[in-house]
């Protein structure tokens, strides 16, 4: 009779889905990867093959899945807590954390490989290096040191659209560190905006964001400086060969919705936010999307005009 | 007696094989047409092979 209790109770123990295997890969994070290496790669001088291309764009985004896959194998006692993180597949019990280390040492490999392949190792070292930072200096290590953990997380985020750029060019350049610095300064006020009405999530799990260790007022003047450095890394971006009057428009009317925004936060205190429901750090949140995928879009748009011999300086 | 019942498990275990063949198969048809890309764009195909050809030696220039 024990035989057939421990057959019932183990059964379902390690036995996830395919999605469960995608939902590792943080599908959402690898949207936004595709989206700012493909500009990277379009954008970049000289051209390359649709075959080699869509093959780089699909092994940076594996890679991107990779470092996902191993941050929720180690975060998994964190994202058990967090209500936003806690049906994850390996808190959730779906995939054991054993499968999460192996499918993300893999891909990591995989994806490492197949890029230098398809491309260069610019390009694949690139890829190595932001698994690399993401998985160990930011998961592992200062991930829960320091409250300037989502400052340095940003810089895994922003590698790809210099990735893209490194698997045309084999090198890189300003407009490619550019765009970096792009996505680098635009993160913190996003996330710290997320924080700010996410309230009590990371202080059950004991991470050090901003809003914990440094208060909320604190988070709202970091706020607010972080957009005010954000502004001139992204008119910068308008001043080399990729930019052009299109994107200097766009990013002329973004960067002053957005300054408004972290100025309207930085101006308000926690009475007057939490009388409307955080309604202003919501907005700003929301804008905070708009703001990076519009940028790179004028740079996609402001790259198709220059092909008709028109839009460019 | 043969085992008849499908359980919820055994849907699970299906869906994730066929997931992992339809990946295995994509990912040939990624080195397939990698392949064919990296060819069609390749500069000289031919290399040394330790026996001298015309079409790999360097021109010589005939003199009167």
């Amino acid at each position: 009779m024990s035989d057939i209790t421990t057959n019932t109770t183990t059964a379902g123990e390690g036995e996830a889905g395919f999605g469960d295997y995608v939902a590792l890969m943080k599908p959402r994070v690898m949207s936004l990867v595709v989206f700012t290496a493909l500009v990277g790669l379009l954008v970049a001088p000289g051209g390359i093959d649709p075959m080699i291309g869509f093959t780089a764009i699909l092994f940076i985004a594996i890679g991107a899945g990779a470092s996902g896959a191993l941050n929720m194998w180690y975060d998994a006692d964190i994202d058990a807590v967090m209500k936003r993180t806690a049906k994850r597949p390996v808190p959730a019990g779906k995939v054991l954390p054993g499968e999460a280390l192996s499918l993300g040492m893999w891909l990591s490999a995989i994806s490492v490989a197949m890029l230098a392949l398809a491309t260069n190792l610019v390009a694949a070292g690139l890829l190595a290096f932001t698994i690399f930072f993401y998985a160990v200096i930011y998961t592992m290590w200062l991930k829960r040191l320091t409250p300037q953990n989502i400052v340095i997380g940003g810089a895994a985020g922003a590698f790809p659209p210099m990735i893209g750029w490194a698997a045309v060019t084999g090198g890189v350049s300003i407009e490619a560190v550019l765009m970096f610095g792009l996505i680098f300064m635009w993160t913190p006020p996003h996330f710290w905006a997320l924080a700010l009405f996410m309230k009590g999530d990371y202080h059950k799990a004991k991470v050090p964001m901003l809003t914990v260790t440094h208060g909320r007022p604190e988070t709202r003047r970091h706020i607010l400086v972080y957009t005010v450095l954000l502004v001139p890394v992204a008119l910068g971006v308008g001043f080399t060969s990729i930019g052009g009057p299109v994107y200097m428009a766009t990013a002329l009317v973004l960067n002053a919705i957005f300054l408004k925004g972290a100025w309207d936060i930085w101006k308000r205190n926690e009475e007057d936010a939490e009388a409307d429901g955080y309604a202003v750090e919501k907005r700003v949140f929301r804008f905070s999307l708009y703001y990076l995928f519009l940028h790179f879009g004028a740079l996609l748009a402001q790259a198709a005009l220059a092909a008709y011999g028109i839009g460019g300086w | 007696m043969a085992i008849t019942q499908t359980h919820e498990l055994h849907k699970r275990r299906l869906g994730r094989n066929i997931g992992v063949a339809l990946c295995l198969v994509a990912f040939i048809g990624i080195v397939f047409g990698l392949t064919i890309a990296k060819i069609r764009q390749g500069s000289t195909m031919e290399a040394f092979d330790h026996t001298p050809r015309v079409s790999v030696t360097p021109p010589v220039e005939v003199t009167e």
